[in-house]
């Protein structure tokens, strides 16, 4: 066996998460954010590994 | 004229071969990109299309963080170390301007020194050791089909999770204010504490080893404009480990879990992403992003899923079940992985990644030694 095997597996545990992740939480286009964050005048807010609860 | 002809065919035949191979990995990637923008938004898209840059210089240079820290300890040979140091400069000259003319549309990766940081950083160091894989090299390493990666992997974000879960207990042990190094002297102080690590590399070096390969010093200018654009884009640094931890926590919510117990996920913001898709979290796209580069350089080259796969002996891969577990648990005590909280920690002026930098190297030198024992490797 070689690494085909399990770069493919890889990919296809990739492919079901984001599957899972669009059945049950799906992308909508009418929240997308501004395109860049630099000039947007929108403070930042996603998580980050170094935030910590306040 | 005839032999010029026969010799041209053959030649031009594999070529032809190869572009048709390569033409639907390139497709795919710009379908993937595209598709994400319309539906998700531009800058989700983007950052996809960051991620896959990562995983494409990753990958495709061979530019990596465990390999060169072991090579520092084993050979004395500094060339891959000082590359990063290098990118982490190139990030810092334009991350502390922009930083400090738009605050609160940009922010760095600032964070506290604390008992559990500094001991997490260890651990994590050492565990980046045994598996060889860092927070990006595991990415990268899982996505060309590497065994030891992909095994590492969904227990590195299993142990994000927990980590995230438990981070704020952890960092009650005792931690400093968040100490952040900003503006034209911060930013001198950083260059400054940069060039000073590296001097220090390049005396402990071995001879004919002080130069960074050119190989390396092209992937530093890469990735540190990667960087900057991921903070253009998203106005926060390069990171890894937070995504992972998502991934667990909504497969835990959607499976009926309740996070409720933790003070880490119950916090609005983070509350707020578990309900949200993975694709419009910044961390899960670039780490995606890489997953997919990493694979897209593999497949385009001639043999590059040829290597077979190990025969480990069974306590090597549990030993890998084990320290990838460690690497994501101990990286949310140390707020961050090598790219959160060293690469983009110094690059941003946050003094916690000079102090995770020293405490992961060294636990980088027990991991080095731990490798053999496990199984991981012929023993010297």
């Amino acid at each position: 066996m070689t690494r085909r095997f399990t770069a493919n597996l890889c990919m296809a545990a990739l492919a079901a998460l984001i599957l899972f992740d669009q059945t049950t939480r799906p992308l909508n286009p009418y929240r997308a954010p501004a395109a860049l964050a630099l000039g947007s005048g929108q403070a930042v807010t996603a998580g980050f590994c170094a935030a910590l609860p306040k | 004229m005839t032999d010029a002809i026969l010799t041209e065919i053959p030649a031009k035949g594999p070529a032809k071969g190869e572009a048709l191979r390569r033409l639907p990995l390139v497709l795919a990637a710009l379908l993937a990109v595209s598709a994400l923008s319309l539906f998700g938004g531009l800058r989700y898209g983007l950052l996809l299309a960051v991620g896959i840059g990562f995983g494409i210089i990753l990958e495709g240079l061979r530019f990596g963080f465990a390999g060169p820290w072991r090579r520092m300890i084993r050979e004395r040979d500094p060339g891959g170390v000082l590359a990063q140091l290098l990118a982490i400069a190139l990030v810092a000259l334009a991350a502390f301007p922009l930083i400090a003319s738009h605050p609160g549309e940009l922010a760095g990766a600032a964070a506290p020194i604390g008992y559990a940081m500094v001991g997490g950083a260890f651990v994590f160091g050492m565990a980046m050791q045994v598996l060889l894989g860092c927070g990006s090299g595991t990415l990268v390493n899982a996505g060309t089909g590497n065994p030891v990666s992909l095994l590492a992997l969904p227990f590195f974000a299993i142990g994000s999770f927990f980590g995230a879960y438990a981070t704020v207990w952890w960092t009650g042990l005792g931690a400093l204010p968040v100490i952040v190094l900003s503006g034209t002297s911060g930013l001198i102080l950083t260059l400054i504490g940069l060039a000073l690590l590296g001097g220090v590399f390049l005396l402990l070096a071995a001879p004919g080893t002080r130069r960074i390969p050119a190989r390396m010093v092209w992937a530093a200018l890469a990735l540190a404009a990667l960087a900057i654009a991921n903070l253009v884009i998203s106005g926060q640094p390069w990171g890894i480990v937070y995504g992972l931890g998502l991934w667990v926590a909504q497969i835990a919510v959607s499976s009926g879990g309740s996070l409720a117990g933790s003070a880490y996920w119950s916090m609005p913001g983070n509350a707020e992403q578990v309900t949200q898709s993975l694709l419009t979290d910044i961390t899960s796209l670039t780490s995606i992003g890489m997953i997919g580069g990493a694979f897209l350089v593999a497949a385009w080259r001639k043999n590059g899923f040829a290597q077979k796969i190990p025969h480990l002996p069974a306590r090597a891969w549990a030993s890998v079940i084990v320290f990838g577990f460690l690497l994501g648990y101990s990286s949310r005590l140390s707020f961050g992985c090598n790219v959160g909280a060293f690469f983009s920690g110094v690059s941003t002026g946050s003094l916690h990644g000079w102090v995770w930098f020293i405490a992961a190297f060294a636990g980088a030198f027990v991991g080095v030694r731990l490798r053999p024992l496990l199984g991981l490797e012929a023993r010297a």
